[in-house]
């Protein structure tokens, strides 16, 4: 095995009390196998201060390794392993068992369901093609646009002109929270959450001339007016991002500047 | 329910293998030649600004033409052909009538129009769904203000 690791010392069974017996039910879907879906349980004894990602590494490496799921950094930051668990959209590595399930006699009640995020084609177990919800992140123009020669000097700008959009530089693309927006599960046409996220990132960033453009862009069929404020998507973000009020600030700057 | 063992592996009921590979599962919002696209018009924009402010004036009319038809001076009993063409005589109730028409149609179509564009799956069922909307809300429309101005209260 290439990654480094700690030999366990202790063998099975010592020191193992703290552990409980969790039923996880995971929505498995390999299309090389079968055309349908299904779930599948996997019991497995665990801390409950570890998070569903220690479970899925512990299905996967001791129980079955074909279970695939996306996951890098795992420290909420890398923005790979959203998923829906127990039908909320969260990220994997900071969801912990214990505040997701109740234990009781060292056995959860009740079985915790993961599955891959909804609106985008699952491609295998919980992995999905998330290149619509990167498309549309492109089609908003992330990126710094100014008019002019550069300067020599690095752009100022003041703190109160960084606070502007500093809640929306948190985004990492996880698209928990465009997965979790019920007109996106419908039309994929529309940008969705995260796109119009980032573009308000650059919208309100005083050093940025492009904010024209991506208000034109987001003023069209599929932009901002589809938004029907159901707040999902500010429930859903790993990042606590008020989503939902930076969309409502988008329509508000294109409504300002149109009257 | 169904469960399974986690020893249990998927059922293969398909038979699917490499030279027999299951169907490939198409991205159902990859942008194609058929997409849409983009109109450059402030229409959405106007269309939700249209709802918050009707919706406003709307609650106004609305709630007076129930209070006026329904409640006051011995409810909804007293309403005849007489009562409305009394009504009718002043064309401040007249106005009343034909804004609360325009807008109560207009804000009802528009929202159906979201509504359909949100739900509907396929593009055809969303196009005839919107003909249809709009058609019925032309017609109402049409014949509500030719009723309102062409009322003639000596009819026979």
């Amino acid at each position: 095995m290439a990654t480094p690791t700690l030999d366990k010392v202790s063998s099975p069974g010592q020191d193992a009390g703290h552990l409980v017996t969790v039923t996880f039910r995971i929505r498995r879907f390999n299309p090389e196998v079968s055309a349908e879906a299904s779930w599948q349980d996997f019991e497995i004894r665990i801390d409950p201060k570890e998070r569903v990602l220690d479970a899925l590494h512990q299905i996967k490496w001791e129980d079955d390794g074909t279970l695939t799921f996306r996951r890098s950094c795992a420290h909420g930051i890398c923005g790979s392993d959203a998923m829906r668990i127990n039908g909320r959209n969260r990220l994997a590595c900071k969801t912990l068992i214990k505040d997701i399930t109740e234990i009781k006699d060292g056995v959860a009640t009740k079985p915790i369901l993961v599955e891959a995020i909804k609106g985008l084609t699952v491609l295998k177990d919980l992995v999905v093609d998330m290149e619509p919800f990167f498309q549309a992140y492109r089609d908003v123009m992330p990126f710094l646009i100014t008019k002019g020669n550069e300067p020599t000097r690095e752009r100022l700008q003041s703190a109160e002109d960084r606070e502007r959009f500093d809640d929306t530089t948190k985004c990492i693309l996880c698209a928990a929270c465009t997965s979790s927006c019920p007109v996106f599960w419908n039309d994929g046409q529309y940008f969705g959450p995260a796109a119009i996220v980032n573009a308000h990132r650059f919208i309100f960033d005083s050093r940025d001339e492009g904010g024209e453009q991506r208000l034109e862009i987001l003023n069209d069929r599929d932009g901002v007016w589809r938004c029907r404020t159901t707040f999902n998507c500010t429930d859903a973000c790993p990042r606590g991002i008020e989503v939902t009020k930076a969309i409502q600030e988008v329509k508000k700057a294109l409504i300002t500047r149109r009257f | 329910m169904q469960t399974m063992s986690s020893t249990d592996s998927i059922t293969v009921d398909e038979g699917y293998d490499a030279d027999n590979p299951a169907p490939v599962i198409e991205p159902p919002r990859a942008r194609t030649g058929k997409t849409p696209k983009a109109t450059r018009t402030n229409f959405e924009l106007y269309g939700w600004l249209f709802m918050r402010l009707s919706g406003i004036l709307l609650v106004v009319l609305v709630l007076g033409h129930l209070l006026i038809q329904l409640v006051l001076d011995g409810g909804v009993s007293k309403v005849s052909f007489a009562f409305v063409a009394g009504r009718w005589a002043s064309p401040f109730w007249m106005a009343w009538d034909l804004i609360m028409l325009w807008l109560a149609m207009l804000h009802g179509a528009n929202g159906l129009r979201t509504i359909i564009n949100d739900y509907a799956q396929r593009d055809n069922t969303r196009f005839w769904l919107k003909m249809l909307l709009y058609t019925a809300t032309v017609f109402t429309v049409l014949l509500g203000t030719l009723v309102i101005f062409t009322f003639d209260p000596n009819i026979t």
